[in-house]
């Protein structure tokens, strides 16, 4: 694997950032080399937050995405932005309980997931992007559930490893939908 | 030995290197994209009984640098292109004075108050001086956060070791990206005596003094006394130029075309190379990581090589490095240019569409 990238994309304060980390987290854990790069700059409250995540086998040129190999929307500005930036035969995955319009591109492939029901149905924003993580592995194969298991509990302070058991059940509602 | 590799962002890491190193007096102001900087060593200073202070200004907090640096301390300041230029006045007193400082630049797009995206515009700031009058600072451009640690430590040792200002020029890409560090149990840190030092005079038995005043001065008002002062700093550079320089070469032995390129797009370029060998175009790659001393004599050499035909020199601005590759080819051999502005990388297609015209010999 060389190279393989990933834009997540959402609003500020649903998880995007983190999700994004947690994804390269669980790649580097398998001893990938791995890139998170985060949007920065002046944004507002509500307004878009997203990063790009890099997995690789050989060190990473630009932690810049341009042409993603998947690109996870979590909002329809997002959608908007980003659907152009998917390489031909790469994943679009998409939170339909937040984005009504549906995808243009017919030369990719299209994950449709209801995250934002499932963040919903756990009780907090961020489960959203961990379901569609779910999806993201499950699809590509670009990191293992066991290495996101794994990297949680090495990477999150103890006194958080109880949010754990909900990450990892937000995550298999996710693998559920490919 | 090397510890087990943790996720981390740029900043963070600059800083967490400093402390590492020994630096436990930290001045600035922030501004993006470097304020990840001053987060960490608010927090860690406090944690380790350093110091910690938000400066009133960039002006301010680079000459709390000077102060803290003529006490013989280990003193840090960071900022991004704007800010830099601000402390460009207690850079020059800096040099003036001799005195060991790391300065960090995290580069945003320019002139002026430009963009908050990398860019790496500041390289003549950085390597042809900035402040006023002869000096010279170490200048040092890490590509990795890997990088960014190691050097970051290496930087306060050549600050000791030759008085002087060491400047880390790195960009909004490496300072806000996340990627795996791998910290040593313990860091190569060199101990220099610093007996110019003015940290107090300490007193005899008796009652006297048991040395005389140190002064850090920057200020020679006799020409002649100035000449010589100056004379020994060129001196000084002059050794430094002769032992420091630092870079990274591959490929030179059987390349046709060479990339010259630091920090951000020696990564991207890095790729293109790949992708060009794949083609059956064979490019090989000088990295400068001392921009100053600039490693021209590996450049030098490379291009009396019959294999090389031409050099592709990539760079975040409108070519300024190049200036500094073609003092060293010489003229030797032709030097191509593929530069992007205001805040925008290259693709690895764009500079990989440079790499074959210039193969096929047509117009770049």
């Amino acid at each position: 694997m060389i190279d393989f990238s990933i834009i997540l994309a959402g609003f500020g304060g649903q998880g995007i950032l983190s999700a994004g980390k947690f994804a390269a987290e669980a790649a580097l854990y398998e001893g990938k080399e791995v890139s998170w790069f985060p949007s920065y700059g002046p944004e507002m409250r509500g307004g878009t937050a997203n990063c790009s995540v890099v997995i690789s086998d050989e060190p990473i040129g630009s932690p810049v995405v341009n042409d993603a190999d998947v690109v996870i929307c979590c909002n329809q500005p997002s959608m908007e932005k980003f659907e152009s930036s998917i390489k031909p035969g790469g994943y679009l995955i998409v939170d339909t309980g937040m984005i009504k319009i549906k995808p243009t591109r017919t030369d990719i492939n299209v994950v449709e997931i209801d995250a934002s029901g499932i963040a919903d149905e756990f009780g907090a924003m961020a489960y959203g992007p961990i379901s569609m993580l779910g999806c993201l592995s499950k699809a590509t194969g670009c990191f293992s559930r066991d290495s996101f298991e794994k990297s949680l509990y090495e990477v999150l302070p103890e006194r958080r490893h109880k949010m754990i058991p909900g990450n990892l059940a937000a995550f298999d509602k996710g693998a559920e939908k490919v | 030995m090397a510890q087990k590799r943790v996720l981390m962002k740029g900043n963070e890491v600059i800083a967490e290197a400093a402390i590492r190193a020994g630096c436990r007096n930290y001045f600035g102001y922030p501004i993006t994209p470097q304020t990840e900087v001053m987060h960490y060593m608010a927090k860690k200073m406090v944690q380790i009984g350093g110091n910690f202070v938000q400066a009133e200004s960039e002006v301010a907090a680079i000459n709390m640098v000077y102060g803290a640096a003529s006490a013989g301390f280990r003193v840090m300041t960071s900022s991004s292109s704007p800010g830099i230029s601000l402390k460009q006045e207690g850079i020059s007193y800096i040099a003036g004075a001799e005195l060991p400082a790391v300065v960090v630049n995290i580069v945003r797009a320019g002139p002026g108050l430009g963009g908050i995206l990398p860019a790496q515009g500041d390289y003549f700031q950085a390597t042809k001086g900035g402040g006023h009058g002869d000096y010279r600072n170490i200048v040092i451009a890490p590509a990795s956060v890997q990088e960014l640690y190691e050097l970051t430590v290496e930087a306060f040792n050549l600050a000791d070791k030759y008085r002087n200002l060491v400047m880390i020029l790195g960009d909004g890409t490496l300072g806000q990206m996340m990627e795996p560090v791998a910290f040593r149990d313990e860091e190569p840190i060199e101990t220099y005596e610093k007996p110019w030092a003015a940290n107090g005079r300490g007193y005899n038995d008796d009652g006297s003094y048991k040395r005389e005043h140190n002064t850090i001065t920057s200020i020679y008002i006799d020409p002649d006394v100035l000449e010589a002062k100056n004379r020994e700093l060129q001196d000084k550079y002059a050794v430094i130029k002769a032992n420091e320089v630092r870079y990274e070469a591959f490929g030179l032995e059987d390349a046709e075309i060479v990339i010259t390129a630091f920090s951000t797009c020696s990564r991207i370029s890095k790729n293109v190379i790949r992708q060009a060998a794949e083609m059956g175009i064979k490019v090989g790659m000088i990295r400068p990581i001392t921009l100053w001393p600039f490693p021209e004599e590996i450049i030098a050499k490379t291009a009396a090589l019959p294999n090389v035909k031409a050099f592709l020199d990539v760079e975040l601005n409108a070519g300024q490095m190049i200036e500094d590759v073609k003092l060293a080819v010489n003229g030797q051999k032709p030097v191509y240019f593929h530069g992007r502005l205001g805040g925008n990388l290259p693709s690895q297609k764009e500079i990989l569409d440079k790499i074959v015209a210039i193969h096929e010999g047509g117009k770049v």
